[in-house]
């Protein structure tokens, strides 16, 4: 079967990437020294591109399929892409300095992050069971690539192989839960199955539906399937870990939303009660086992848990106002971790990386500034106001309580001020304890403009709150209609 | 002008207290005291056109709204009749030279703006207090002064004694306050309203007597309601002017430098509870046991704190025990209904006992800021304009004059009317305030002169290094010294026939209110000779005496205190009222404090509550970390777990 050059216009992105990454890579192997800093920039460069052309591409309104409906675009693609591309580039960016002075500057790596990027949007574009898991095991394979690419160090090995082999148990559930579903329905295609099921279906296809959000929920590291999390976030090199935060998780979420609604949109009262168990799950988890961790990236892992509950929050409630916050909440979770982990590849002492939270003892004194975003960051992520974390909170927890899922949102409240505890904590070490030894100050521009721009957004957000709103009402309003 | 006058000393709070740092001390006095000078020339012509051309009816200025919620309509606005414009003009000059006074006073002190502000915050929180046109405003003010007596009792933060009295003095107030508060709710209940114009209209408090009340499920007649009402209000009176039982706080305020005792707690603030009830006189008039309550506890305090003045050594003290004993007899004037005597002594008073605080204030200023007057005596070579104003300020307290003549002091005057009054009520009350008075009296004079004779006279009981150092204070220092002593020496021989002379009632207009069968004031005129020769008799006695105690045969104090020790000690000791309360309340007090605290919030509510969640927190971090092994299988064996958890859990139907 045969398809013109325009039929297939709202792929164009992921092929130009794709054709982007092969060319890099060869034009990598071609050039000699300093390969590492230009293919980074060009990777940075063509994630860019990407992401013009996918605004220029985006269908106006309603669901575009094509490839024999294995594909779909709409605004809820581009929007979700669009953040993805910018996590990615904002990743390769942050790896710069970091890799050259770790001695592992190597042109693979950006190209490594581009080949997951492209992953995850067909993960996000996938319009069949197949698709979806082509697209998942791309970014997955690049993804235990990179958290171990620095072979000599032990832990960095033992965090990739890690992450593969439970990776692949994930991705094995998924694919049994798939074959299930297949079995019981006869079709891996999303629109054929939305079609098929109805309220009633049978256990086979519940199952199978279990399954599939086994492997979903490993990916957002969400409880009880988040074990692989602290080890692998502590494991893997920094700019990889503040990768991993922040654009797979924005991926895979955006895949567990449009799985739930597209083909399981009637099976809804069947996959609230999980997702409800999940998410009660996480919050707690990532609240109460953050208290203890001394190691700023281990806590990190800890809090990204804790914030994929409280996104689930807004998924679980099963309504567009739900789908949506559940987008504002993760678009805002993106920046803030970006924001932190910005300021955690900053914490090195005599050229060397530190990771403890007491490292960051006097940080106000030594280093007001960054001390300042990082307070912002914190508290942001322990949901004050008007910083934009409580917006993120408050637009999930509203959909809980619109959906009369009370008891989820008091837990949800109440978990967050067990983890208001943690980020307090790190505050309170940056600004009243003594310093101990100065952390070094040569950091580069990128880490500090990173740091401003996601404070700015962090502190700002209460003023364009309401435009954001309203897109990620308009990428809900097109994936709900059909 | 009107308005000028009580607002320009708020101006000048605020310039010095917000931008005291930014334009210096000079600046800081410059600005507060120009404006309060200003405002005391207000002060004084409103007297003159208020007061004694005298206004038709009460002027009332409205300056916005305030409260409006329901029935309740609160403005603030000021209302000038007589009685208050006696009362700007008494507060604006006094506080206008002691402001002046302050400048020489204060002029090593590190903190010279706030100091400022603060005193001329007070300033306007009190001429507030006596221009409200309602008595929500007048409690606003009420508390105002309250919480500048506080500030400025603490003022040197340092000290812990100073930060102890402050308190004491709040926590004490906040008694009266309660019992004030409790006293303008009472006059909601029963009126409706809290403007004066409602509750002190003619024939108000007569209308209330015919009525039933019905108040919290209990009916209460007119009659007792009033009663009670009054009652609640002359407790606020009585912890703001320091009556027996309330009065603990008012010699610890003197913890604070002498230029606020002088106007805070002697010659303003302290009179408040007098203003207050004068100004609720068409209510407390038509309520005869309040007025009783109000003559025994006044003229129980001109007594006990006479007694306990006359064994004090602290020369602030002194004085202020005398303060409180002055109350008393402006209380005792009011419950036998001459409340323009209670005014008038308050204006003699607010003189002469400036007077004397500024004057102790210049002594402890030359004797290198000593209090004692045990280490003082002989230094009146050294200070001789201070000695005579001391004079002046005794001479006008112990009420010396010449019965039937227009000459004497000031206190003489306003205290003689006072006495007379009591006299004349024919009552039993007021012959028991009579007495007592006549008693206070005595003791007042021979503690005075007690004070002046062991302070300026005698061999000098000082270290040699500091005699060496008394020296006269500057002319900032003294010049409003004079000034109040023009006041001491001037204000009754002036004033007693407009205030309550034979016409009197012309004169207040339709501030104060008497009921025609109360004529004490009217009667004092014609009591009987030896009434009027009484008090100048138990004065002259009473200096005297301390003539030969404390000039000619300087052992006979020590003998007397061995014959009637245990009458020695219990005086000294203030009457045991400290320990008493100390014993009563503050012990319990914080013995249920500790109990709450200890039992009640540290183990059963931090237990339980905080601290329990956050252990049971940390203990679960803990396990949940401790299930983190870092072993695959684990990892894996809990990612099998979840998945058949959720599995079984949805097929055996829980989920449904």
């Amino acid at each position: 079967m045969g398809f013109t050059f325009t039929e297939i216009m709202p792929a164009w992105p992921e092929i130009f990437l794709a054709c982007a990454a092969m060319g890099l890579l060869v034009l990598g192997v071609f050039m000699k020294t300093g390969a590492a800093r230009s293919i980074s920039w060009l990777s940075v460069l063509a994630l860019v591109a990407t992401g013009i052309l996918e605004i220029v591409v985006v269908p106006d309104g309603g669901r575009v399929h094509i490839f024999n409906q294995l594909f779909v675009a709409d605004v809820f693609t581009t929007f979700v892409k669009c953040l993805i591309l910018g996590a990615s580039a904002v990743g390769i960016i942050m790896s710069l300095g970091y890799n050259d002075r770790e001695d592992i500057a190597r042109f693979e790596f950006p190209i490594l992050i581009l080949l997951a990027t492209l992953g995850m949007m067909m993960m996000v574009s996938a319009a069949d069971l197949i698709s979806l898991y082509v697209g998942l095991e791309l970014q997955s394979l690049s993804l235990y690539v990179i958290a171990a690419f620095r072979r000599d160090s032990v832990k960095s090995s033992e965090a990739g192989l890690k992450y593969f082999v439970l990776g692949a148990l994930a991705s094995g559930m998924l694919l049994y839960g798939s074959s299930m579903i297949y079995g019981f329905s006869g079709s891996t295609n999303f629109l054929q199955l939305a079609k098929v099921l109805d309220a009633d279906a049978s256990a086979g296809i519940i199952v199978g539906l279990v399954f599939v959000m086994v492997g979903l929920a490993f990916k957002i590291s969400a409880f009880p399937f988040h074990m692989w999390t602290p080890d692998v976030y502590e494991g893997a090199p920094t700019p990889v870990t503040a990768f991993f935060a922040a654009a797979p998780k924005m991926a895979a979420m955006a895949l567990f939303i449009s799985v739930l609604v597209g083909p399981f949109g009637n099976l809804v009262a069947q996959w609230q009660q999980v997702l409800v168990l999940i998410a009660i799950g996480s919050m707690l988890l990532g609240g109460f086992a953050a208290i203890t961790q001394s190691n700023i990236k281990r806590l990190l892992a800890y809090s990204s848990i804790g914030n994929m509950g409280y996104a689930l929050i807004g998924l679980s409630a099963g309504t567009k106002d739900g789908y949506s916050a559940v987008l504002i909440y993760m678009s805002i979770y993106l920046v803030m971790t970006v924001g932190a982990f910005a300021v955690v590849l900053c914490m090195r002492r005599e050229g060397r990386m530190v990771e403890e939270v007491k490292d960051l003892a006097g940080l106000s004194k030594t280093q007001p500034a960054m001390a300042a975003l990082m307070a912002l960051f914190m508290f942001s992520m322990a949901g004050i106001p008007p910083l934009a974390g409580f917006f993120g909170k408050f637009y999930v927890f509203l959909a809980a309580i619109e959906a009369k899922l009370y008891i989820l949102a008091i837990i949800g409240v109440l978990a967050s001020v067990v983890a208001a505890y943690y980020y307090l904590r790190i505050v309170m070490t940056m600004y009243f304890t003594e310093p101990v030894e100065d952390l070094d100050r040569n950091v580069g521009p990128e880490l500090s403009t990173i740091q401003a721009i996601a404070g700015a957004f962090v502190l700002f957000f209460i003023l364009f709150a309401e435009p954001v709103v309203q897109m990620t009402n308009q990428a809900i309003a097109s994936l709900t209609s059909g | 002008m009107y308005v000028a006058a009580v607002f320009l000393p708020l101006l000048g709070a605020i310039i010095a207290g917000l931008f005291g740092r930014a334009i210096g001390d000079r600046a800081s006095q410059l600005v507060t005291c120009g404006l309060m000078a200003v405002s005391a020339v207000f002060g004084c012509v409103i007297f003159y056109v208020v007061a004694l051309q005298g206004l038709d009816k009460p002027l009332i200025i409205p300056v916005f709204e305030w409260i409006s919620v329901g029935d309740l309509k609160v403005n603030w606005s000021l209302q000038f009749d007589t009685l208050s414009a006696v009362m700007v003009f008494v507060v604006t000059v006094v506080s206008c030279l002691i402001h002046i006074y302050s400048i020489g006073y204060m002029h090593h002190d590190p903190g010279i703006p706030r100091f400022f502000a603060y005193l001329s915050l007070f300033t306007f929180s009190m001429l507030m207090l006596v221009t409200a046109d309602n008595i929500v405003q007048m409690f606003f003010g009420w508390e105002g002064v309250g919480v500048c007596s506080y500030l400025l009792i603490g003022f040197w933060h340092h000290r812990e004694s100073a930060n102890a009295a402050s308190i004491k003095a709040f926590v004490v107030n906040r008694v009266g306050d309660f019992g004030f508060a409790l006293g303008i709710f009472g006059l909601f209940a029963m009126f409706g309203s809290v403007e004066f114009v409602n509750l002190l209209a003619d024939g108000a408090g007569a209308e209330a007597l015919k009525k039933t009340y019905q108040i919290a499920g209990y009916s209460i007649a007119g009659q007792d309601a009033l009663n009670i009402v009054c009652i609640l209000l002359f407790v606020g009176a009585m912890g703001k002017s320091a009556q027996l039982l309330l009065h603990t706080w008012l010699p610890d305020a003197m913890e604070g430098p002498t230029p606020v005792s002088a106007l805070i707690h002697a010659a303003t603030m302290v009179t408040a509870g007098v203003f207050m009830v004068t100004r609720m006189s068409p209510l407390f008039e038509y309520a005869p046991i309040a007025l009783a309550v109000v003559t025994v506890v006044g003229a129980s305090t001109a007594l006990f704190a006479a007694t306990i003045g006359l064994v004090q050594t602290d020369i602030k003290r002194v004085i202020a025990y005398s303060t409180c004993s002055q109350l008393g007899y402006m209380f005792f004037a009011i419950g036998v209904s001459a409340y323009p005597a209670a005014i008038f002594h308050l204006m003699t008073h607010a003189f002469f006992k400036a007077l004397l605080f500024l004057g102790a204030g210049s002594v402890i200023h030359g004797m290198s800021d000593e209090q004692d007057m045990r280490k003082m005596g002989g230094i009146w070579r050294k200070m001789k304009v201070t000695y005579t104003m001391m004079w002046i300020g005794s001479l006008a307290l112990a009420g010396i004059g010449i019965p039937l003549t227009i000459i004497g002091f000031a206190g003489f005057f306003s205290k003689d009317t006072i006495i007379e009054s009591a006299f004349a009520a024919h009552t039993g009350w007021g012959e028991y305030a009579f007495w007592l008075g006549i008693v206070a009296a005595f003791m007042t004079a021979f503690y005075s002169w007690r004070l002046l004779f062991m302070t300026f006279h005698g061999k000098t009981r000082a270290s040699s290094d500091t005699f060496s150092h008394v020296h006269e204070s500057p002319p900032i220092m003294l010049i409003p010294l004079m000034g109040l002593a023009l006041g001491a020496i001037f204000a009754g021989a002036l004033m007693v026939d407009l205030f309550v002379g034979d016409k009197f009632k012309e004169f207040w207009g339709g501030a104060i209110f008497i009921l025609e069968t109360n004529k004490a004031l009217e009667h004092a005129h014609h009591v009987p000779m030896w009434v009027k020769f009484s008090a100048i008799a138990v004065g002259v006695g009473g200096i005297t005496v301390a003539v030969f105690y404390y000039l000619l045969i300087p052992s006979l104090p020590a003998l007397t205190a061995r014959v009637f020790r245990p009458l020695y000690v219990f005086f000294l000791n203030k009457w045991y009222f400290d320990e008493l309360f100390n014993f009563l309340f503050v012990r319990p007090a914080f013995m249920f404090g500790r109990f709450f605290w200890k039992k009640g919030d540290v183990a059963t509510i931090d237990g339980l509550g905080p601290d329990g969640i956050a252990a049971t927190a940390l203990r679960s971090s803990r396990l949940v970390a401790a299930l983190q092994t870092g072993f695959v299988y684990h990892y894996a064996f809990s990612i099998m777990i979840g998945a058949v958890a959720l599995i079984s859990l949805y097929l055996l139907g829980v989920m449904r």
